[in-house]
């Protein structure tokens, strides 16, 4: 194999740039504002909440350049190679005009201290380039990474609805020059490995998976970077120590999304937005389910094998994928191994990913016939929020009505995302009817134990998970109106 | 030459009551608005970070700083000896507020040390390392747990008095007594507390402070480097939003910049991370209101007797005041003829509480809204019908319970129109319906109004000053003691500047605060921002015309009267005269053209001790109506849809003042809903960055927001262009969409029980609030 590059080379608007001092630790947005002196890029986080850093990142999937919102405050130098970052910096025209998006938000007044505003710029860019003329949804969709305090927020949508009007996406310059800057990206990816920074903040960066797996083979401590949606409050808050870091998000091999035999083979590196089309095709109960993960820079960033490696008890995905009866490959050098994905997640922080194992694939049964899937997810604001409890719920009903099968599992009520094993049992063989659902209901309480934290307290987590395992049978049963639908104003 | 115009003159641009962009609008969205962090750097400038108590009551045994200094980068740490002042930031005078804690830690996030080192990045990791030994002792950061403890209060409470309410309570046909807690709010403005400090000569430094109060900072960093306050110069150019938590919040940061730059000579630096940020600075007051009311079978209030306990932290900063305003708003704007309000500013082992939007208006507001809500659901009534009945009006009906008249009482009008407006009447029927359904959801609809006092009850505060020079092209330069955090006082100043001399706006230049232009400002708080900065600056326009007007008479040789200044020149006589070129004329002439404007609110007057008097200068109005649906299953909600008239007087800037509208009810409205804080059981303050504590989104404004300006009001007062203050009435416009909570969790139970939503009303405090209501319903049967 070639030896490897030993700089991180990346397009910064419209200059090539080559970073041979960076560390893993190192984030975007402290090179944009400490190295770079662009300044217009604003912290106001650092844990990727905010959106006051967003800038859009291009880069090529399946050899098509895409341009997405990601948090610069949580995203490492060391993710970057082969890139095209783009900062509100590029946005001015070079007659020094305003840009569509920029012009609307001045017209309709859709900043006043202006903190938060470059990062909305960036996000309404994002959107803009995507879908000139959205509507409310797709406005809301787009800025639920972003936080403002004084607007309230109606001009800012008002804005991102006339942006289309003052000028269309064709004469944009990322439009333009889309195709010399995949020439340009493609020049830069070379195939090599790249390794760079100092011994004690190591960047890797292998060229492939099974580079990958040979890179873990010699350093089976490292940490494994996907998204960083996790790993950088690892660094931004905790200032954890991450080398050497393996930054895996680039790898063409583990972004492929598959469906074929009843299934969806999802590669560690996909990302939620990225998997979102396929999984509102063929799974339509997840698609309000998916659009409520994270914002839209974490969902740009965050991939599904970081959610489910990471073991998080509250992450979003775990609970339907566990429902649905989905496994989880792990490779370690050329060994393979395939397990149920409830019995990756051991307890609290442990994970059955021995040292030098990744995360590569994860497949994911669809709902077959008989099949009734419903996943439900309840935080104290509705989007951009953990939740305090998550569930997704599937049971098969026989031809007689009857259940033959239950598969609900918890997310926010346990150590772990936790099936209801009682709950199940005092399903299987009923009808879905008033008693069968009030022993399941009875059945969580042996099933959980849950704690009160800042999101909710034990027992407002216990009555909602009954009540969602309620509300699923009224919804199977037919019972309208048994939801809120935003925008259903009477 | 003079130039001869003969045309009528065109009116100038950016005027006063025209709908002006913000000044900085074109920078924020291009990002080149510059805050403290985007200042250029000084060479060998230091950064300094701060070391936090990990205990929320303890006194400390010893302070180990070794590894602190061994780390990479550090270049020194400062503890409470390298003050050289004193060490305290207390606004208030009190010396309750060291800027290091010494012999003892009284919250879990208190500053004990500051790390200066070469990198921000090395400051932060080198403070995580000290070692501190404590010897813990109890503590309390629940209001309900202080009041109960009999906890020292921080400072004097304030008692409000009428007639005799326990008598008049003793005789109510009907009478309830209950309580409300209140929470308490952080401002995540989104630029955090900031500042940057440059070492002088002798004792001078200057800091870059992003303060909504310059001058204390001033003062305040003299006092902790023990220098007079003519050798600190304070500047603002902007904040990244302010909302009170950069009143007194920013002295602190300051100090300690000041303090580490006067001691190494080099300029220093200070940023907390959004976490500590939130940790260590004081936040809007929790409260736990006690009540008791009488009233008649109509649902008119007869007496109210009730207590505002508030969660006011280790300090006193403002809780006084904060405290104070809480018992100013109980009435709202309603009538309370036998009254008794007393407040209660708690001592609690939580960082200490300070201004924020509203500042305890707020909190004494709600309860007040809670009252009329237990006499409808006690009478079985429309609330809008018991407040109707409330409102203040005359034959005596007309005195607040600190003794000031309300003379320019507008709520009658302002819900009349509202109410048909929104189709009030209708919708509430359609609610009804709706919820006779009987199904999971259900709907709310209520129709809260607001009377908001605007003045500081801090007498003294009430005054201003402005420095304006017209240079001898013409330009104009504008300073004034207010700072802009967003809410475009600057654009609101320059506009009234324009307007004076009758100028296009883009002639005058807005340039950042300064303690060295314009001296002993008061803070850019209690709305008043544009009503005493505004007059400044017109104060010394005036002053400046009427020098010219002096000139011109006698250089032309014509009566006074005869000089007129009209858009974009000044006529004189039978000639318009451009402006540039009568400028020039006027400086040849050896004319004044600078001059410092000042100005105090007339009529105020306050008697604490006997809590009577005029506090304020006028109301600001306003009211509301929200519809929610709610989930009795999860207790989410969403707002489905808001309406707003509000009252602004004669608006300065329509389109500034509707940004403060909408932007003011959806932060109440986070306030009541989704911002929660919640300390763990070491008194550690969990929800401390935007993962865990929950501002609203884009996606939680309601999908029909429709707000309306009053546009028939004018300020009966004497106020700038007739306007009235805007900042904070808004904010309780929110109020509206607790009540709809409230409303749809009470059809549970036929509407028969006030359903005593605490509020943040999460949807876990909805949730149990429908289960008692089903309960209710239960053993009813």
């Amino acid at each position: 194999m070639a030896k490897p590059r030993n700089e991180i080379r990346f397009l910064l608007n419209d200059e090539p740039v080559s970073v041979r001092s960076a560390g893993a630790s190192d984030t975007l947005l402290d090179y944009l504002r400490l190295e770079r002196r662009l300044r217009g890029t604003k912290e106001g986080c650092a844990e990727g909440d905010c959106g006051a850093c967003t800038v859009l990142v291009g880069r090529l999937l399946g050899g098509e350049l895409v341009y997405e919102t990601v948090n610069a405050c949580i995203r490492f130098v060391g993710s970057l190679d082969g890139c095209h970052v783009v900062t509100v910096e590029h946005l001015r025209g070079t007659d020094g005009a305003l840009h569509p998006v920029q012009q609307a938000m001045v017209d309709h007044h859709g900043s006043q201290c202006g903190f938060c505003t470059p990062g909305f710029v960036m996000s309404l860019y994002g959107l803009w380039m995507g879908n000139p003329s959205p509507d409310d949804h797709a406005v809301e969709k787009a800025l639920q990474g972003n936080l403002c305090r004084c607007t309230g927020y109606a001009p800012i949508v008002r804005a991102a609805r006339a942006a289309g009007k003052i000028g269309l996406p064709g004469d944009d310059p990322l439009v333009r020059e889309r195709e010399a800057v995949t020439a340009k990206l493609k020049e830069l990816a070379d195939g090599n490995r790249v390794e760079c920074g100092p011994d004690e903040n190591r960047i890797i960066v292998p060229a492939s998976a099974d580079d990958l797996a040979a890179v873990l083979e010699e350093h089976p401590q490292a940490t494994i970077v996907a998204g960083s949606t996790d790993v950088g409050l690892w660094v931004t808050k905790f200032m954890r120590e991450i080398s050497p870091a393996v930054f895996i998000g680039h790898l063409a091999e583990l972004q492929e999304i598959s469906v074929g035999d009843g299934t969806i083979a999802i590669g560690a590196g996909v990302t939620y937005t990225q998997a979102f089309d396929t999984i509102s095709k063929h799974i339509p109960q997840l698609s309000g389910f998916w659009e409520r993960i994270g914002g839209e820079q974490v969902r740009n960033m965050g991939t599904i094998g970081g959610n489910v490696a990471n073991g998080s008890p509250i992450g979003d995905t775990p609970p339907p994928l566990i429902a649905l009866g989905a496994t989880v490959t792990l490779r370690r050098g050329g060994k393979r191994r395939t397990l149920p994905l409830e019995k990756f997640f051991i307890a609290y922080g442990k994970q059955d990913r021995e040292t030098g194992d990744f995360v590569e694939r994860i497949d994911v049964p669809l709902p077959g016939a008989g099949d009734r899937f419903a996943a439900y997810k309840i935080s104290k604001r509705r989007d951009e929020d953990i939740s305090s409890v998550c569930v997704a719920i599937r049971v098969r009903l026989s031809d007689d009505g009857t259940v033959s099968e239950a598969a609900i599992c918890f997310g926010g009520m346990a150590a772990t995302p936790k099936r209801a094993g009682n709950a199940e049992k005092a399903l299987v063989g009923k009808a879905l009817d008033d008693q069968s659902i009030a022993d399941a209901v009875t059945a969580l309480e042996s099933d959980f134990q849950p704690i009160s934290d800042m999101r909710a307290s034990a027992e407002y987590r216990m009555l909602t998970a009954k009540n969602l395992l309620r509300r699923f049978v009224m919804e199977q049963n037919g019972a309208a109106g048994a939801t809120i639908r935003r925008g259903a104003a009477a | 030459m003079s130039e001869i115009r003969t045309e009528m003159p065109a009116e100038i641009k950016g005027g006063v009551h025209k709908p002006q962009r913000h000044d900085s609008g074109h920078k924020h969205v291009t990002g080149q608005a510059e805050y403290i962090d985007d200042i250029v750097e000084a060479a060998g400038t230091l950064h300094a970070y701060l070391g936090l108590s990990e205990r929320a009551n303890a006194e400390i045994v010893s302070v180990d700083l070794r590894a602190v200094r061994q780390s990479p980068g550090v270049v020194d740490v400062l503890t409470a000896t390298d003050v050289t002042g004193h060490n305290d930031v207390s606004s208030t005078g009190l010396n309750d507020e060291p800027v290091f804690a010494e012999d003892k830690v009284e919250f879990l996030g208190q500053p004990v040390f500051a790390v200066i080192a070469e990198t921000r990045d090395q400051a932060r990791r080198a403070a995580a390392q000290a070692k501190i030994e404590y010897r813990d002792l109890p503590f309390i950061v629940d209001v309900a747990e202080a009041e109960a403890a009999g906890n020292p209060l921080v400072t004097e409470p304030l008692t409000l008095k009428r007639g005799d309410a326990k008598a008049a309570l003793a005789k109510s046909v009907n009478r309830i007594s209950a309580s409300m807690r209140v929470g308490g709010q952080d401002h995540f403005y989104l630029e955090g507390q900031i500042a940057y400090a440059m070492p002088g000569e002798d004792d001078e430094v200057i800091v870059f402070s992003s303060t909504q109060h310059p001058s204390e900072v001033q003062h305040m960093v003299g006092h902790v480097l023990g220098v007079p306050s003519n050798a600190v110069t304070v500047n603002v150019r902007r904040m990244g939003g302010g909302f009170g938590g950069k009143e007194t919040q920013a002295n602190l940061f300051a100090a300690v910049a000041a303090l580490a730059a006067k001691k190494h000579g080099r300029a220093v630096k200070i940023r907390p991370d959004r976490d500590d940020d939130m940790t260590a600075t004081g936040k809007r007051h929790d409260f736990l209101i006690s009540y008791d009311i009488g009233f008649d079978d109509d649902g008119r209030i007869e007496a109210v007797d009730a207590s505002f306990a508030a969660r006011c932290g280790f300090s006193a900063d403002l809780s006084g005041p904060v405290t104070d305003r809480a018992l100013f708003h109980a009435d709202n704007c309603y009538y309370f003829p036998d009254v008794h309000l007393v407040s209660k500013p708690l001592k609690t082992n939580t960082v200490s509480n300070t201004a924020y939007r509203g500042f305890g208006g707020p909190q004494g507001m709600i309860a007040g809204e809670r009252m009329i809500e237990e006499i409808a659901y006690a009478l079985g009534k429309d609330p809008l019908d018991v407040r109707k009945a409330n409102l203040y009006g005359d034959n005596g009906r007309d005195v607040t319970p600190y003794h000031q008249q309300v003379e320019d009482n507008i709520a009658g009008r302002i819900i009349a129109e509202l109410e048909e407006r929104s189709d009030y009447a209708e919708r509430r029927e359609a609610v009804l319906a709706f919820n006779r359904k009987g199904g999971i959801v259900r709907k709310g609809i209520a129709l809260t109004p607001v009377k908001f006092g605007i003045s500081f009850t801090a007498t003294w505060y009430n005054q201003a000053g402005a420095l304006v020079h017209i240079y001898n092209d013409g330009s104009i330069h504008l300073n004034h003691g207010g700072t802009e955090m967003g809410q475009g006082l600057n654009t609101k100043v320059a506009q009234v500047l324009a307007d004076e001399f009758q100028v296009d706006l883009d002639r005058v230049k807005i340039t950042a605060t300064s303690t060295g232009k314009v001296p002993n400002t008061s803070a850019t708080a209690a709305s008043s921002g544009s009503d005493l900065n505004g007059m400044a600056a017109a104060n010394a326009a005036g002053q400046i015309k009427s020098r010219l007007v002096a000139f011109a008479a006698e250089h032309y040789g014509v009566p006074a009267e005869q000089v007129v200044f009209e858009p974009n020149a000044v006529r004189v006589g039978n000639q318009s005269i451009v402006f540039d070129e009568f400028i020039k004329q006027a400086y040849m002439g050896r004319v004044q053209l600078s001059a410092a404007g000042f100005y105090k609110t007339p009529k105020i007057h306050w008697d604490r001790a006997t809590g009577k008097g005029r506090p304020f200068y006028y109301f600001a109005y306003g009211a509301s109506v929200s519809e929610v649906s709610v989930d009795t299953l999860t207790g989410e909600y969403q707002v489905d849809r808001v309406d707003i008239l509000h009252d602004v007087g004669k608006s300065l800037n329509p389109a500034l003042d509707l940004g403060q509208i909408e932007g003011g009810f959806i932060q109440g409205m986070g306030w009541l809903t989704t911002e929660e804080l919640w300390w763990d059981k070491d008194g550690r303050l969990r929800t401390h960055a935007p993962s865990t504590y929950k501002i609203p989104l884009a996606s939680d404004v309601p999908p029909v927001f429709n707000v309306e300006l009053a546009d028939w009001s004018a300020n009966r007062e004497n106020t700038i262009r007739r306007s009235k203050a805007v900042g904070e009435p808004p904010f309780m416009l929110a109020n509206s969409v607790v009540e709809a909570l409230s409303m749809a969790v009470a059809s549970l139970d036929g509407y028969r029980t006030c359903p005593r939503l605490d509020t943040p009303a999460t949807p876990e405090c909805v949730l149990f609030a429908a289960e008692r209501m089903r309960a209710g319903a239960a053993e009813r049967g």
